[in-house]
């Protein structure tokens, strides 16, 4: 059967580790070769780098962190993160990384997603989704053009708003659409965000991540929220995403890799042990 | 030495890095001369069939291909390059293969999200004669996890030829083997230590390491 995924991700900044801790047998906590050589040791199934680096002349230490995974880390990595276009994919991919995770570039070039997947396969375009919940007022067509405005039903429904340049941008694109398109033009997964419950240790959000896992037919990385061991499981289950990323719970030692997965193994899903 | 195919269907950095990683020598090459020196082929890829197929024409390698493991040099064709050793595939219209294990590659055609992305169990086909001999599926347990992305599977027409099963919505055939020719549908250089251990294992049929 199919594993469940679980994915640790780590925000890398000028090639260190934003907010590296010293636990473990750690050597270097910033390094994120190192890391994530840890997070595969434990049982990660893939690992995903977020490069927040602001400057594009600090982008070479990132692809020496790729090429260095390459050689020391034997789980796929994705590497996201300022993307722009097709010769940066083509980098990052050639210095190693298994897949790259696109988002404002993606947004504002759609056709980015065509180009790429065709050029280096589906499997390595991750289209990442930062959505935000908006409160919408859907009524039904039908009884509108009946003009049975005093008896119509209206129902309010949650709908979410994607976001780009790392969630300061309101696009007024419907995540869900935006998805079924991102698939459409050759996506293989999708990395979805929910910037209302992003670092809120709260939850995934459950509702965004099943619309948008029930919407498309490639796989669902929920994003966002996870606090508990039950958020995991819920994202998973509830929320049928195909698997769960995680920063801060695996990053400040909350719980290991290896407990997350006995845990989700012991609630009945699969799980790599 | 151990060649590694280069034939520009994608990065081909990671299998080196994995074979080297269990003691052997690389050398990743797409002149035919080289790849008559080498102990053993290995080739990798990810993409589409007709583009791989038309690729190994261009480059003149089908030849080289087809003579080594004529000469019983042990070859490893991963994800795609595992899927080309086939007959025939219905990626995108009908392709022939290179045409060493008879059969054909078919797409999925279940409900179930496509492609089939992510960690799944193999079963290995105890039965089966050249395994025993080969050694390649040694010390794997029934119900280790590998990696796999693949939309499309291979058949052999011979059942014998299917090392080690995998599941997804239906059976497939995870590994197949036909005398020293072999096929992973799975991505061993990206399935952390069992992954390395069927490298290792690969190596030692080579004899590249002891």
């Amino acid at each position: 059967m199919l594993a469940k995924r679980i994915i640790p991700c780590l925000d890398v900044k000028d090639g260190r580790v934003v907010k590296g801790i010293n636990f473990l047998n750690l050597k270097d906590a910033g390094d994120p070769v190192e890391q994530a050589a840890i997070y595969s040791r434990e049982g990660a199934d893939e690992v995903v780098f977020l490069d927040i680096t602001a400057s594009f002349e600090h982008r070479d230490t990132m692809l020496k962190v790729v090429r260095r995974t390459a050689e020391k880390v034997f789980i796929p990595f994705t590497v996201g993160g300022g993307i722009r276009n097709l010769a940066d994919i083509e980098t990052i991919l050639r210095n190693g990384a298994d897949k790259v995770s696109i988002n404002t570039a993606a947004v504002k070039n759609p056709q980015l997603i065509k180009r790429a997947s065709r050029k280096f396969g589906n499997q390595c375009i991750v289209v990442a989704i930062d959505a935000k919940r908006k409160l919408q007022v859907t009524s039904h067509k039908s009884q509108v053009k009946k003009k049975n405005m005093g008896h119509e039903t209206c129902n309010l429904q949650p709908a979410w708003e994607v976001y780009i340049y790392g969630g300061k941008k309101p696009t007024g694109i419907d995540a869900i659409q935006w998805a079924k398109q991102a698939e459409k033009l050759g996506a293989g997964e999708i990395l979805l965000t929910s910037m209302d419950k992003d670092g809120t240790q709260s939850g995934y959000d459950l509702k965004l991540t099943r619309s948008i896992s029930k919407s498309v037919r490639i796989p669902v990385i929920a994003s966002g929220g996870a606090g508990k061991l039950e958020h995991l499981y819920a994202a998973l289950s509830q929320g049928a995403a195909d698997a769960v990323l995680a920063a801060s719970i695996f990053h400040y030692g909350t719980y290991t890799v290896g407990q997350t997965k006995d845990y989700l193994a012991r609630k009945g899903l699969t799980m790599r042990l | 030495m151990i060649a590694l195919i280069d034939y520009k269907m994608g990065n081909l950095r990671s299998v080196a890095k994995a074979l080297e990683a269990v003691g052997a020598e690389v050398t990743v090459t797409h002149e035919p001369a080289k790849l008559r020196r080498a102990q053993a082929l290995v080739l990798p890829g990810v993409g589409a069939f007709s583009a791989g197929m038309s690729n190994l024409r261009k480059m003149k390698l089908i030849t080289p291909i087809k003579e080594a493991i004529r000469a019983g040099k042990p070859f490893l064709g991963i994800c795609l390059g595992a899927q080309l050793l086939f007959t025939e595939s219905e990626e995108h219209g009908r392709h022939l293969g290179l045409g060493i294990i008879p059969g054909r590659v078919v797409k999925f055609r279940s409900a179930l999200k496509i492609p089939h992305m992510g960690w799944n169990t193999i079963t290995k086909v105890t039965s089966h004669k050249s395994q025993d001999i080969s050694g390649l599926l040694n010390n794997i347990p029934d119900g280790a996890y590998f990696y796999f992305v693949h939309s499309y599977y291979v058949k052999p027409k011979k059942k014998d030829m299917v090392l080690a099963l995998s599941e997804y919505g239906q059976k497939f055939a995870a590994v197949v083997g036909k005398d020293n020719t072999f096929g992973i549908q799975f991505h061993p250089e990206k399935s952390s230590e069992l992954g390395l251990k069927i490298l290792e294992n690969f190596c030692r049929i080579c004899g590249e390491i002891k």
